[in-house]
């Protein structure tokens, strides 16, 4: 048996953490298990995709914790949605630089619309 | 009058914008708004989603399952044969086309889960997966060394025990029933739930402590 003073291992130790370390990490895997469980994206090739990116990460070097993780979570996802064609690369890029406009457009404490990021 | 200037201008700054969210906040927020519009799911499927998994489900489903075990042997029977319809008794449907299969632990056995090629997991059964089990750590060192990662978990496994290592798929995922503790003998299935953690039905805690309830 364990005494209460032993030092815990590098697995244990992480035990306690949150699971999630910001929303967008949340958001990331609700919206990726939303799509295989109604069925837009297979299990299979869920698991296979995130496993990839997850290969990739470790490969580069990229720290063993929650960030990287919710990463490929948001890599895998991507990339199964512009292989299918479900939503391009181009488009969520677009997307991505309309949000980013109207955050610099919308003075501080006022909510962000996505129309704010409409180019003039 | 450095500190006056810095203060200043911070304050022109945050008056100016909001704040900036981080590079992969900015994708999600443009993934989940396009993902919208061409209604794949709606914002309310999402944040319905994010408000279950971070605040309601945990691993009393999986608690659930367990305690029935333990007391209706029939049901226990039902459970190791066909996990998948068992747990559609109690309700607990499985989400995605997947097999469930569950695992008993004995006084000659332990079992530990593990996805080793991303982190495939009954999320409606035991909630979130803890950090460390997506961790590449945990995934590469669980088949390699169960008993040294059982150890860190402050797991120590006789020699006479055989340490049996799960990989899941998308396919085929796994919970393990422990043992009941002794001393539990006169309590009820709702209590007996409880007492079941979340680390007892992936492997990594073997004994279950009466006592912690």
């Amino acid at each position: 048996m364990k005494l209460p003073d032993e030092p815990l291992g590098p697995l244990k130790r992480k035990d306690g953490d949150p699971t999630f370390d910001e929303p967008w990490q949340a958001q990331a895997l609700a919206m990726a298990d939303t799509l295989v469980v109604t069925g837009k994206i297979s299990a299979a090739a869920w698991a296979e995709t995130l496993g990839a990116e997850l290969r990739k990460a470790a490969d580069t070097g990229a720290p063993d914790d929650t960030e990287t993780y919710y990463r490929a979570v948001l890599a895998a996802l991507e990339r199964l949605l512009n292989q299918s064609g479900a939503a391009e690369k181009s488009e969520i890029d677009a997307r991505r630089d309309q949000w980013e406009r109207a955050y610099l457009n919308t003075p501080h404490g006022q909510p962000v619309q996505l129309s704010a990021g409409e180019k003039a | 009058m450095t500190e006056y200037n810095a203060d200043k201008i911070g304050e022109i700054h945050r008056h100016l914008h909001s704040e900036l969210p981080s590079e992969p906040a900015l994708r999600v927020k443009a993934l989940e708004s396009v993902l919208v519009e061409k209604e794949l799911f709606t914002s309310a499927d999402i944040d319905k989603w994010v408000d279950a998994y971070t605040e309601k489900v945990g691993p009393i489903n999986g608690g659930k399952v367990v305690a029935r075990a333990w007391v209706d042997a029939a049901f226990k029977a039902r459970l190791l044969a066909d996990g998948t319809k068992a747990f559609d008794e109690l309700g607990f449907k499985s989400r995605v086309d997947s097999d469930l299969k569950t695992v008993e632990n004995t006084a000659s056995v332990q079992n530990l889960v593990v996805c080793t090629l991303c982190s495939c997991y009954p999320l409606h059964l035991l909630g979130m997966s803890p950090t460390w089990y997506k961790s590449n750590e945990y995934r590469a060192r669980a088949v390699r060394d169960p008993r040294g990662v059982l150890r860190e978990f402050g797991v120590e496994i006789d020699d006479d025990v055989e340490v049996r290592v799960w990989d899941s798929t998308s396919e085929r995922r796994f919970l393990v029933l422990p043992q009941r503790p002794p001393g539990t003998e006169t309590w009820p299935e709702d209590k007996l739930a409880r007492l079941v953690t979340r680390n007892a039905m992936i492997g990594t805690q073997r004994d279950l402590t009466p006592e912690s309830l």
